[in-house]
């Protein structure tokens, strides 16, 4: 069982010191290092006492499943090898969470679609996986271009999911989402998605924690159900396995267990807030225009708020950080003032329009777009001319949208 | 986990359900050499289930149970149909996830338990029906195999999907008239213990349950090899009796005329020449223990 004894301040075998982890990402000095996002993935996980890790290659993720693969080999990983497709993977990956480890994956795209049997089953199981998502296109014909339309089949999954914008909240959130994820009364698995490409492939200035500090280990004895590890006493689970029995007991069991699951996700709000520093961040809600928005979306409207301010057009900002808790709370505050709610997406459906639509008051205040996909970029000028057109004011036309 | 750990505490104890209290009286955690023999002398690690009555794969699910050779520190790993209405009422540690994905489960269990308990033994067996291994689970049963995780799959084979009311199965005799099969199955027993040997097991065993004994020895044999060696898979034959038409009480006839040298539950075994090492290894120290107990019991007299 658990050893009652604090490992904090002792040292692993790599010789980094279990740090508290709060102490750690916010106390302790950061030293701003210039890397790609998958390098990022490492340098996460090089911090995050992981205990098994589970490749395997699809684009845009393989670079940063591979580079873990070398820290395994340089022992800072438990256990690591490529399975042979995403669905095993993630059975694999919930294998070695029954048996008490704390385990790692990422996958992208038709990956995560291939692997969707397992997403429910983590969190019935309440399995505090994480899995990092480098989203892309997932349609036929075959695309690897970034789109985010995946994360849309993850939100009813019972899964945490967060959407990085940048490799720095990836670099936190990685290690901050362990701790959501792994708390008692949370204890759900995490999907970490970002935009694929954007945030795997370019590089930019991240302030990394230091490398001789790591997480405190994960403690699979504070799981709310036990460990299968045959280190506390087997019981019979139930008298009568629920699957086939037609009876009202056997509906409320079922019923009450997935309430559960969805209780969970509701008491990780609070655990979500104090870490990632609430589950949105604001900008200028005053405005009347307001751009809301997740992932590299919301970098794309930073650029276009400068360009309307050069023309002396006000627009406010709400960055969506977590999508499993909803903010649905957060967003009706923030865009209490807006006449118009500007929602640009990378996907062809545009499930988050939809899923802000369902929160607010006066919705049709929702403008669904600017959307792309299938890897099209979103330059600020088209999220410009959407907000322009929606207050009247004339637009120069973009080459090639048939304006 | 010693049996130390299934101790109740005096004041609770009237309070536990009796079969509870009987696991902590008379369940065999921790004796060396428990096997079938202890049925009906001990407490089993397994309650009452639901399967129908005569059904053999109840008599292999007690055998099994009762062969484990460390089941104070076994995790087993189901899979869906009639095994996954069993194993609620199993007294070691069972993981039911997916239907098909038990390899896969019990590759990553494996590694996190060796991860966790360095040096301390932890064996993880595998226990599905032939649709789960063989059709909707085959890609991850071989490349567990392929890959040489320490586990051993059983698969109890009874020629169908019987939980789902009888369908055809890819290990269902050619010829056999089932549903989705509405002319006959038009394609032979698919041949899975010599694609077993071709995939890196190192000890294949198919047979039938109709004789405890060799259950046990086949058991204790497959986790032994998977704990030191590589992957090994256990087919056994336990016809669904209900499905092809027998009564309660025919199953073990079934067993014993489907054994037969000629007939297609002959059986059959390979082993891998590490494998047959450490079985011989494993027999020279038994005998040893069994002369020097002898000699004691004399040198008392």
């Amino acid at each position: 069982m658990a050893d009652s004894h604090s490992v904090i301040g002792t040292k692993n075998k790599k010789g980094q010191t279990f740090t508290d982890t709060w102490t750690m990402m916010n106390d302790a000095p950061r030293t701003p290092s210039f890397y790609t996002g998958s390098e990022v993935i490492k340098e996460a996980l090089r911090r995050a006492s992981c205990d098994v890790m589970i490749a395997y290659p699809i684009t845009p993720q393989s670079e940063a499943a591979a580079l873990i693969g070398e820290l395994f080999a340089e022992g800072y990983i438990g256990d690591y090898f490529r399975g042979e497709s995403e669905f095993a993977v993630m059975s694999q990956c919930a294998g070695a969470a029954f048996g008490g480890a704390r385990v790692f994956t990422t996958t992208a795209g038709p990956g995560t679609m291939r692997a969707m049997e397992n997403f429910p089953m983590w969190s019935g199981a309440r399995l505090p996986i994480q899995m990092i998502v480098t989203c892309r296109g997932i349609n036929s014909p075959l695309s690897i271009q970034p789109d985010t339309l995946e994360i849309a089949y993850l939100l009813n999954t019972g899964m945490l999911v967060w959407h990085a914008e940048t490799a720095q909240d990836f670099f936190d959130w990685i290690l901050k989402g362990y701790m959501v994820s792994e708390e008692p009364d949370v204890h759900l698995p995490l999907a970490l998605c970002c935009d694929g490409f954007f945030v795997t492939h370019t590089k930019d200035v991240v302030n990394l924690t230091p490398a001789d500090m790591c997480l405190p280990p994960y403690d699979p004895y504070r799981s709310p159900v036990p460990c299968m590890d045959m280190e506390c006493p087997p019981v019979r689970m139930m008298r009568d396995p629920f699957v086939m029995k037609s009876n009202y007991i056997s509906y409320a069991t079922h019923a009450s267990w997935q309430q559960e699951v969805w209780a969970a996700v509701e008491r990780s709000r609070k655990h979500t807030i104090k870490w990632i520093n609430g589950l949105i961040e604001t900008e200028n809600t005053d405005a009347e225009v307001i751009i809301v928005s997740s992932g590299t979306a919301v970098s794309q409207g930073r650029e276009a708020i400068r360009l309307l301010e050069d023309e002396g057009i006000r627009c406010g900002l709400v960055k969506i950080k977590s999508l499993r808790p909803w903010p649905g709370e957060e967003i009706r505050e923030a865009t209490k003032n807006a006449k118009h709610i500007i929602v640009p997406e990378f996907n062809v459906t545009g499930w988050l329009a939809k899923e802000i639509k369902a929160t607010i008051p006066n919705s049709d205040r929702v403008n669904a777009g600017p959307r792309v996909c299938g890897g099209m970029t979103m330059p600020p000028e088209i999220i410009v001319s959407e907000i322009k057109n929606l207050l009247g004011m004339r637009t120069m036309s973009l080459a090639g949208r048939g304006s | 986990m010693s049996k130390e750990r299934i101790k109740i505490s005096d004041d609770l104890y009237d309070i536990m359900p009796s079969d509870y209290q009987d696991l902590v009286k008379s369940a065999t955690y921790g004796k060396e050499d428990r096997g079938w023999k202890d049925i009906g002398n001990s407490k089993e690690l397994i309650e009452q289930h639901s399967l129908c009555a005569g059904c053999p794969e109840s008599m292999a699910f007690r055998y099994i149970l009762a062969s484990l050779p460390n089941p104070e520190d076994t995790v087993m790993v189901g899979s869906t149909g009639c095994t996954s209405l069993v194993f609620p009422m199993v007294a070691v540690h069972n993981i039911h996830s997916l239907f098909g994905n038990q390899n896969a489960i019990a590759s990553g269990l494996k590694r996190a338990l060796s991860v966790r308990f360095p040096g301390r033994t932890k064996d993880v067996v595998v226990l599905a029906g032939d649709g789960a291994t063989v059709d909707i689970g085959l890609d991850m049963t071989l490349q567990a195999w392929f890959r040489q995780e320490k586990f051993t799959t059983i698969c109890f084979d009874n020629e169908l999907y019987a939980n789902t009311g009888g369908q055809e199965s890819g290990l269902m005799q050619k010829g056999f008239v089932a549903k989705m099969a509405p002319v006959g199955k038009l394609f032979d027993k698919v041949r899975l213990p010599e694609i077993a040997r071709e995939s890196g097991c190192h000890y294949v065993v198919q047979c039938t349950v109709s004789k405890p004994s060799l259950v046990e020895k086949v058991v204790r044999n497959a986790v032994m090899i998977s704990r030191e060696i590589g992957p090994t898979y256990l087919q056994l034959y336990t016809p669904c009796i209900l499905e092809i038409g027998k009564n309660s009480m025919e199953g073990l006839q079934e067993m014993r005329d489907s054994e037969k040298p000629t007939e297609r539950f002959a059986y059959k075994e390979y082993m891998s020449e590490p494998a047959k090492q450490l079985l011989a290894e494993i027999a020279a120290k038994d005998k040893e223990k069994k002369a020097a107990a002898k000699q004691l019991a004399s040198q008392g007299a």
